[in-house]
């Protein structure tokens, strides 16, 4: 079955308290598709004058939606959940045409993941408790939870939706009002949400402007009207972003890319069974996204006594991958989000092979036919080579995978942690002592262990080291978004007698 | 010897910068998304200290990068081009609907010599 590129206006605008609202200015920038680079719409290129606007609106309501009781804004998460599993197919058609991906994994993965973040964070604030403590038999510590006021969030293009549903669910739950700007690849989502829940929220409380990094991010990350700015994205915004935070004294999440390590112990080929199957399986995990995930599994590391026969079946499961029309839910990897990721990976090609690695497979674009010629398509690549090379250190963005052996645990160990990242990481093993020992000595903030690639809902995820610090996903979550305000409580008649 | 250098089109974008918004300085980023990319940005706007690495000045404009990174670059030589389509990032360069990228080869044996001895 294929579907074929879904419909759109000429141009959209920006939801700022509870309306669509054109940019100030009156300026917009062309949004294509990577499928076929064919023009989607227009979206705003808003200024600074516009994010003034968006915060506006957010602190204007910030006082009362603080106050709505948890019950009322979980049942407004729930709505919105609702929403989009009602809209899942359209939210998945525009989601592929906007970012490349195929639509087998929008259907299955990006829209009902999203959907069931919003679900689930609606579910963590009915359930909570603020804590209390009976310090001595006259005094009372009481812990209540605060939101913080407005947050600013800012984020990324390669799973547009499920991104904002990561971001704003915890925000919106705990009291917060949202100022958002999607990445200007793919704004095309989280302007059909506004469509689809604009009545949801009251005005102000969810605000999307639209925009590039200098003109529209700046101005809201380095804002003295918002509370806490999260990021997703590369280091240098990232430091940017954090010195404008300290400036308010704002709190920050960073969330910034890795280089994650998969590795692959001698005994996952003890046996040719549906384990063994499952870890070929886990090893072809790179292309997924086509390798658009800050925790693809980007280096391969596989135990050297079973390096040939492992990487033999390893390459054959690659080249069984089906790279085609994206709105075909046969295609299993589809077009890259830009032309800027498109040349990227190929200048890596070039670095890795000027470097000594070797191309087992793939290693240059793939020129699909009809329309399709004029997309971003990069076949899945095997790059052999050593751990000090660039292409082993650096994120490459695309559906590129590293390999290298090791001899033993230490040495997996030493080249897992030889990144200077810490974000994701994959151990595949039978050994019952390798699978809590060997996670347990990699720096990374999510280890997968005998799978890769889950992000259920409750589930912390986050970096180590120069990926980021802060957690997403998991109930943990909801103090990012809130203060601790103390309460402490004297039922003693008695004066202290100081004075 | 030059560890750094630029085309004459990305020059041109350059210059057109520094009309705009006075002095810059390069920093290559690293990371997701939109990493592996170098950013121009104002001078002054990005916290600098001995942790980045000055690797050389293009047009006037200072090339950074950050020390951990420059472990793995310091045998590669840079040309900073300029090409149509829209990057993302705050790099200045980017509502102008180009982007800055790098070219790299590995330096040549008298060049290392030079930079790494």
């Amino acid at each position: 079955m294929s579907y074929s590129k879904p419909k759109f206006k000429e141009k959209y605008s920006n939801f700022i308290n509870g309306k669509f609202v054109a940019p100030l200015d009156g300026q917009y920038f062309d949004n294509t598709s990577p499928i076929d680079n064919s023009f989607i719409a227009k979206y705003p290129r808003s200024q600074k004058e516009d994010i003034e606007l968006a915060l506006d609106a957010a602190n204007a309501a910030k006082e009362s939606w603080g106050n709505t009781s948890a019950t009322e804004r979980a049942t407004l998460l729930n709505k919105v959940a609702d929403i989009i599993e009602a809209n899942l197919e359209e939210f998945a058609l525009v989601e592929t045409c906007d970012n490349g991906k195929p639509i087998r994994e929008t259907l299955n993965a990006d829209i009902p993941l999203a959907v069931d973040h919003w679900r689930y964070f609606a579910a963590c604030i009915r359930s909570e408790e603020g804590g209390a403590s009976e310090l001595d038999s006259n005094t009372l510590s009481m812990n209540i939870k605060e939101p913080l006021g407005v947050v600013g969030q800012i984020i990324p293009w390669n799973f547009p939706l499920l991104m904002l549903s990561w971001k704003l669910p915890p925000a919106l739950v705990t009291g917060n009002c949202v100022v958002l700007k999607p990445a200007e690849q793919t704004p095309s989502s989280a302007t059909l949400l506004m469509e689809k829940i604009a009545d949801v929220f009251p005005p102000g409380v969810v605000n999307i402007v639209h925009g590039f990094g200098p003109e529209a991010g700046k101005p809201l990350a380095s804002s003295a009207r918002v509370d806490k700015v999260a990021f997703t994205g590369e280091t240098t915004t990232g430091q940017l972003i954090m010195q404008y935070a300290s400036k308010n004294l704002n709190p920050v999440t960073m969330e910034l890319g890795g280089k994650s390590p998969n590795i692959f112990f001698n005994s996952v080929m003890d046996a040719d069974d549906a384990y063994l199957d499952k870890a070929i399986e886990g090893a072809v995990l790179f292309a997924f996204n086509q390798g658009e995930v800050c925790t693809a599994p980007s280096r391969l590391l596989v135990q050297e006594d079973i390096y040939d026969a492992f990487m033999e079946r390893v390459v054959a499961r690659t080249n069984a991958i089906i790279q085609d029309n994206p709105y075909d839910v046969n295609t299993m990897i589809g077009a890259q989000a830009s032309n800027d990721q498109y040349e990227k990976i190929q200048s890596y090609f070039k670095i890795g092979k000027d470097e000594g690695a070797k191309v087992l497979t793939g290693g240059s674009a793939n020129k699909l036919e009809g329309n399709l010629a004029n997309g971003f398509y990069i076949k899945p690549t095997i790059l052999e080579g050593h751990n000090k090379m660039r292409v082993f250190q650096e994120e490459i963005f695309g559906p590129v995978v590293c390999v290298t052996k090791f001899k033993d645990e230490a040495d997996a160990i030493e080249i897992a942690n030889d990144t200077l990242y810490g974000l994701g990481a994959g151990v595949w093993t039978r050994d019952a002592h390798q699978l809590y020992q060997i996670p347990r000595a990699i720096k990374a903030g999510r280890v997968w262990v005998n799978c890769y690639h889950a992000y259920p809902a409750h589930a912390p995820f986050g970096g180590y080291k120069k990926s980021g610090f802060g957690r997403e996903n998991h109930v943990m979550m909801l103090n990012y978004y809130r203060q601790t305000k103390n309460m402490l409580i004297s039922y003693d008649k008695n004066k202290l007698g100081f004075f | 010897m030059k560890r750094v250098t630029i085309t004459n089109e990305a020059a041109a974008v350059l210059e057109q910068l520094k009309v705009k918004h006075g002095e810059l300085i390069f920093h290559q980023s690293g990371g997701c998304c939109d990493g592996s990319a170098p950013m121009v940005l104002e001078k002054g706007d990005l916290y600098l200290d001995e942790s980045d690495i000055l690797l050389g000045a293009i047009e006037g404009v200072n090339f950074y990068m950050n020390q951990d990174q420059f472990e793995y670059w310091k045998h590669t030589h840079l040309t900073i081009d300029i090409t149509e389509g829209r990057g993302a990032s705050f790099s200045l360069e980017i509502p102008l609907g180009l982007r800055f990228l790098i070219h790299s080869r590995l330096l040549t044996d008298e060049e290392n010599a030079f930079f790494n001895k």
